[in-house]
């Protein structure tokens, strides 16, 4: 008599999952990590496990079309003797030239300009088109100096010390040499062709006390003009905060990591640093035990892709939020049109991140001359500039209807979790419940 | 001739004045008293004027420097003439760390010695330096020319780029990718005229040693990756 054994169905592994396995045989194939661009990929805690209540008895709510909700914010009131104003509450965050092509850095200067709001460099230097095409322009100051100078220093609106970035909190950065034209080679003071290092820390400070002396300078350079900004990546949210603020920051710029980077390792992207929504209640709490909420504002950055999103940073304590990949796909990246290019890289329209190796079939993220003919600067400009006004139209629409007038009188009252996870992080209560982990409630 | 006595002006006032300065203008040689370690003096300075501090300063003195000479009569704290575009800054005394951190232009000069990560990530500037320099220095540096007349400590020219380094003395240790080169005719006659910049005239350029970037590292290779 024979043993039949009836088959099942394969069974795939959730830990060695196919992306698992495939990266498996991609590090044994090369014996080198790998680097990709953008931020966590994987599933974290988000604004969608937030959800907002909405007025009922106990709160009324705006009128949706004719009652005012204001959405502009000051940035830099603290020191600068020119803090800024933006109509919008989301501001274009810094990518640099040489990472994106120089019609896309364009792109991005005239939506920012259409819509009211700011846009910022990055690492290698303030080019031409973005600051001849951005009203406000912040101006990155990051640890490789690449392009740093004085003139650029005096005509931005803005100085954003960068400490760290959201995808990478710690880490440095790569060019590879492929993106490296003759343009971005002198930009940057290197030869053509080269791996460009970018330094994980500063040349010439280290920890807060220096902090607090490099920010005199600067100040003393640009005569106290300029806001400037601390950028750092969500580690330690709430001691990085209180730092800044005791080095004399005007805004804090906090990058969780769900936040983009033009390369870096993907072990580093996806392992390295804190969710956006577990960070900005530390961040909010640190600015409130210091006495300095809404005096040194906090822009929030990281996974933020429509109004919903925006106004839930806004109603945890944030004064505006920063985006760098919506932005980007707003103007074309990953845009299906391409999709037999993106299938040609082994990839997808919706999961390129090669961003480094310069071969976006968008012309987005390379220095290819011909690729980058692709970025009409006008036309994608256009884009960017309709895709921020829906989003701070939704942010309205939100406010309205939880009674505010302004985005900045959310707050977090007017959310509930979806999850335990959320609920602790974001300090809202589960839904249907008023539970907060490590709160009480019930 | 202004002077800014900084124990009764306060900084603001002196790197104003400094940062008023128009074309044209007669005021050109500025003093400036009791500096008292004070941070950030006459910081971002793009004039052609001449500043002469008598005393030591803090931090970032002469930071992002344009077209300015500048005087330190005693010691500089860390990132002196950080970022420097153009123009000379001589410090008679010592330096701390970071002197001439990321300069673009311009001569620096430390007449003592300079501490750790001198000329970190120098994209241009000229240092020359009488005395020695501390661990790390001309670190990712990646234009300009590095010069000691005295000895140089660890790990010195780690992950160089382009910059040159000519040490007189002894070299603790080379950092990685950064090799000794051939002092060819080019080089002498380079060093001959940046110590004459400096205004040194009792060193030799032969008795220097020069070093640079073997450029191994240039671009990404994992068998490389033990050099890191």
């Amino acid at each position: 008599m024979s043993y039949h054994n009836p088959p099942t169905k394969p069974r795939l592994s959730a830990t060695f999952d196919e992306y698992t396995m495939s990266e498996i045989r991609r590090a044994a194939a090369t014996g080198i990590y790998d680097i990709r661009g953008g931020g966590a990929k994987r599933k974290l805690p988000h604004f969608d496990d937030l959800l907002f209540l909405g007025a009922s008895i106990s709160r009324y709510p705006l009128e949706g079309y004719r009652e005012k909700c204001g959405t502009n914010v000051v940035l830099g009131s603290r020191y600068a003797k020119k803090p800024i104003e933006l109509k919008i509450p989301i501001t274009i965050a810094g990518m640099s030239f040489g990472s994106l092509s120089g019609p896309a850095k364009e792109a991005l200067g005239r939506g920012a300009t259409i819509a009211g709001t700011s846009t910022t460099t990055g690492d290698g230097g303030m080019t031409e088109e973005e600051r001849g095409h951005s009203e406000t322009l912040v101006y990155q100051y990051l640890p490789s100096r690449y392009g740093m100078n004085p003139q650029d220093l005096r005509r931005c609106d803005a100085i954003e010390i960068v400490v760290g970035q959201g995808a990478k909190p710690g880490g440095g950065g790569m060019l590879l040499g492929q993106k490296i034209s003759d343009r971005v080679a002198e930009m940057r003071t290197l030869p053509k062709g080269i791996d460009q290092r970018s330094a994980s820390r500063h040349p010439d400070w280290t920890g807060p006390d220096d902090l607090e002396i490099k920010i005199l300078e600067l100040r003393e350079i640009t005569n106290w003009e300029k806001p400037i900004y601390v950028k750092v990546g969500g580690a330690r949210p709430y001691y990085d905060t209180a730092l800044a603020v005791k080095a004399g920051a005007d805004v804090v710029v906090l990058d969780g990591m769900q936040g983009g980077t033009a390369a870096t390792q993907e072990v580093f992207i996806e392992h390295v640093g804190m969710p956006t929504l577990a960070c900005i209640r530390p961040a909010v709490q640190a600015l409130q035990d210091l006495g300095m909420h809404r005096k040194v504002q906090l822009i929030v950055s990281g996974g933020i892709r429509n109004g919903a999103d925006v106004a839930k940073a806004l109603a945890l304590g944030a004064d505006a939020v920063s985006i760098g990949t919506a932005a980007l796909i707003a103007i074309g990246e990953n845009d299906p049109r391409w999709a037999a290019e993106y299938e040609a890289l082994h990839t997808t329209a919706a999961a390129y991140d090669d961003w480094h190796e310069g071969k976006d079939p968008a012309g987005i993220t390379t220095q290819d001359p011909e690729l980058m003919k692709r970025v009409d600067p006008i036309t994608a400009g256009r884009r960017l500039a309709n895709y921020l006004k829906v989003m701070a139209l939704e942010a309205q629409t939100i406010a309205r209807a939880c009674g505010k007038n302004h985005v900045h009188n959310l707050e977090p009252e007017d959310l509930c979790a979806l999850t335990i996870e959320a609920s602790a992080m974001a300090q809202v209560p589960l839904a249907g419940t008023s539970w907060i982990p490590g709160k009480g409630g019930y | 001739m202004p002077t800014f006595d900084l124990a009764v002006t306060p900084l603001r006032d002196l790197n104003q004045a400094l940062h008023d300065v128009a074309s044209g203008d007669n005021d050109l040689q500025f003093d400036v008293v009791n500096p008292r370690g004070h941070h950030a003096v006459a910081a971002g300075v793009h004039a052609p004027v001449s500043i002469d501090i008598h005393g030591s300063v803090g931090y970032y003195c002469g930071g992002m420097n344009e077209e300015a000479v500048i005087t330190v009569h005693g010691s500089a704290g860390p990132g002196v003439a950080e970022n420097m575009m153009s123009g000379r800054i001589t410090i008679k005394g010592d330096a701390s760390q970071y002197a001439g951190a990321t300069g673009c232009g311009g001569l620096l000069v430390i007449e003592g010695n300079a501490s750790s990560r001198c000329g970190i990530s120098m994209k241009g500037i000229d240092i020359v330096v009488r005395g020695n320099i501390g661990h790390m220095s001309a670190f990712m540096a990646q234009a300009g020319n590095l010069v000691v007349l005295g000895d140089a400590g660890d790990a010195l020219g780690d992950s160089l780029y382009e910059a040159r380094i000519f040490v007189r003395g002894k070299v603790e240790s080379l950092g990685a990718d950064c090799i000794e080169k051939e002092m060819r005719a080019e080089h002498i006659e380079l060093l001959s005229a940046l110590l004459a910049k400096a205004g040194i005239t009792d060193a030799r350029p032969e008795e220097f040693s020069r070093y640079g970037s073997s450029r191994k590292l240039y671009n990404f290779n994992v068998d490389n990756a033990d050099a890191y």
